[in-house]
């Protein structure tokens, strides 16, 4: 009777200190996702937001009949499989250099966290500088090296601008990658690694067969995290090509940006975002069953 | 003969590390020589790795408005101020509220909390551009677009569901079983937060405000979209507007960059046991 009531009031409690934080995330968070969500069925300018007409679903059929989105989509799609999947192979090859324990290796740990603490916006101007046709570091160390016998003008074309802004992203992110799969593998037994040595197993079978698969809870969630941050790349984009050459690098955050800010279209921009929202909800619905497990600890 | 196997071990090991490290240091080498290199020699072909006569000039300029190269880099300094109060605050804020709401999902059992944990660990995931223009409506009407308070509260959307989900993590490493001997003595739940759980959880707190720092700093959408004056323009906007539309201040931004660069790094290497302890708790700037 007396544990039962202390532990209503335990209750309550608990539900008192959740309200502040739970009322903040609602007003910033969902209120606007869900604005979003109406507001995507007005045609509305941005000069004149409260001047919308109700249109339906015209936004989403327009935008789904435009080539410019779809061209879009798999832009980013591009943009996302390839740096995160070149930052999964990097990550962990790196990780695994680290685990055997290199001279110095908590020296080349330390100076992993460098690149990740480098802001996006700094790098991307780094990294555009570095592109600069006439002047970047790029072209002066491949001619030196004879890869190239004049400099080019790597940001004109809009395939190479889309590989150097996957580079560039690379350069900012693998670390991060590399980070979460070594504190990983330093948290596997020592001792399972050195059974199968003595079983016979090599090095490469060890990796495979024995710590690859302890790794793959961190894997995926540093999988699914960068896949999620990767689809709505923006920063890194505005700062090295502005979306050009000729839209070649323009992402889905950035076309909703231009939609919005650039063209003023309000209904149009927000049927976007709610499509980005909704492909984000999906994503984080696999996010949060791989993470949230009460019981156990976290990866 | 075992001797001289591992000492090929450790050659061999060292000598794959050096890539690694030649594409980390390559690009910031290149940055920082270029923060320290005059106007004309670094526009000038063919490009030279090093500096010719290395210059403090460009850092110093950018501290001192009269000598601004440019009218962005006129109001630098203005803007580093703008982002430290921001992800200051911003900080300061999530951790507060956040720690609460944390140590009730990690502690306490009341209705909902798993679904409370689930929408805030969602929410974490939403991309600023699927809010951004809401926000932008409702601010633009209360006449709060340029006004630091408009960057402090929108930050939170990331940095609280963010810095809940970091620290509840924490508090469900500390055992039970000192909570239950403070509540013997007759202690609050409040009064355990304060006075048992919090002081514990010091490295805790301190990875979680500095990966709610470092996100509050690098944040660079909404501060484009909500702020286009001095007042309120963050760094990250500044490094941006120095690549204008029609010409490039190139010593200012690769100056600033290095300045914008200076702090998170730092803070990133003095405090690398936590941002490694909160990488493995599953924290992530993001």
């Amino acid at each position: 009777m007396a544990t039962n009531s202390l532990r209503k009031q335990d209750a309550k409690i608990g539900v008192l200190l959740v309200i502040p934080s739970l009322l903040i995330i609602l007003g910033i968070t969902l209120q606007p996702v869900l604005s979003t969500l109406y507001l995507s069925f007005f045609e509305t300018p941005l000069s004149k937001p409260s001047g919308g007409i109700f249109i339906g679903f015209d936004n989403y059929l327009n935008i789904l009949k435009d080539k410019v989105f779809w061209a879009t989509i798999w832009r980013t799609v591009y943009f996302t499989v390839v740096s995160v999947g070149i930052e999964l192979i990097l990550g962990i090859a790196v990780a695994q250099l680290i685990h055997s324990h290199p001279p110095a290796w908590k020296l080349l740990r330390t100076c992993l966290i460098i690149p990740w603490a480098v802001p996006t916006v700094v790098n991307g101007a780094m990294w555009r500088w570095i592109y600069s046709a006439d002047y970047g570091a790029l072209n002066a160390l491949l001619l030196k090296f004879g890869i190239i016998d004049h400099y080019i003008a790597w940001l004109t074309n809009p395939i190479t601008a889309m590989n150097l802004v996957i580079l560039a992203d690379i350069w900012h992110s693998f670390p991060f990658i590399a980070l979460i799969i070594q504190a990983a593998l330093a948290s596997i037994p020592e001792d399972l690694d050195e059974a199968a040595s003595v079983d016979g197993a090599n090095a490469l079978q060890r990796f495979f067969s024995i710590r690859l698969p302890l790794l793959r809870s961190a894997i995926l969630i540093a999988l699914v995290i960068r896949t999620v941050e990767a689809f709505r790349v923006f920063d890194i984009i505005y700062v090295i090509t502005r979306g050009g050459p000729a839209f070649g690098t323009v992402a889905i955050s950035f076309l909703t940006y231009f939609e919005t800010f650039t063209y003023g279209h309000v209904g149009k921009g927000s049927a976007l975002s709610f499509l980005i929202s909704l492909f984000t909800l999906g994503m984080a619905m696999i996010y949060i069953r791989f993470l949230y497990k009460p019981e156990e600890s976290r990866l | 003969m075992m001797y001289h196997r591992k000492i090929f071990r450790k050659v061999g090991l060292f000598s794959l590390t050096l890539p690694v490290y030649i594409l980390i240091f390559l690009p910031v080498i290149w940055l920082v020589s270029s923060s320290i290199s005059n106007r004309s020699d670094l526009l000038s072909s063919p490009t030279t790795f090093f500096p010719k006569h290395p210059t403090l000039e460009n850092y110093i300029n950018i501290f001192n408005p009269a000598k601004a190269t440019s009218e962005v880099s006129k109001t630098f300094v203005r803007t580093l101020g703008n982002s430290f109060l921001i992800s200051s605050s911003v900080t300061f804020i999530a951790l507060f509220v956040g720690s609460l709401a944390a140590y009730a999902l990690a502690r306490i059992n009341f209705p909902f909390r798993k679904g409370v944990m689930m929408g805030i660990l969602g929410t974490r995931m939403i991309p600023e551009v699927s809010l951004v223009i809401p926000l932008y409506l409702l601010a633009s009407r209360l006449g709060l677009l340029n006004k630091p308070i408009v960057l402090i509260v929108t930050y939170l959307s990331f940095a609280l569901p963010f810095a809940i989900w970091i620290m509840s993590g924490f508090f469900e490493t500390i055992p039970v079983e000192l909570e239950d001997a403070a509540r013997i003595d007759g202690c609050s739940r409040m009064g355990i937060l304060y006075q048992v759980i919090l002081p514990i959880s010091a490295p805790g707190l301190i990875s979680t405000s500095l990966f709610v720092f470092l996100s509050a700093w690098d944040e660079f959408f909404f501060a484009l979209i909500f702020t286009s004056t001095v007042a309120t323009k963050t760094v990250p906007v500044a490094i941006a507007e120095f690549t204008g539309r029609y010409a490039v201040d190139i010593t200012a931004m690769m100056a600033g960059g290095v300045i914008a660069a200076i702090p998170p790094v730092i803070l990133a290497l003095i405090f690398q046991r936590y941002i490694i302890s909160g990488l493995t708790a599953g924290a992530v700037k993001g």
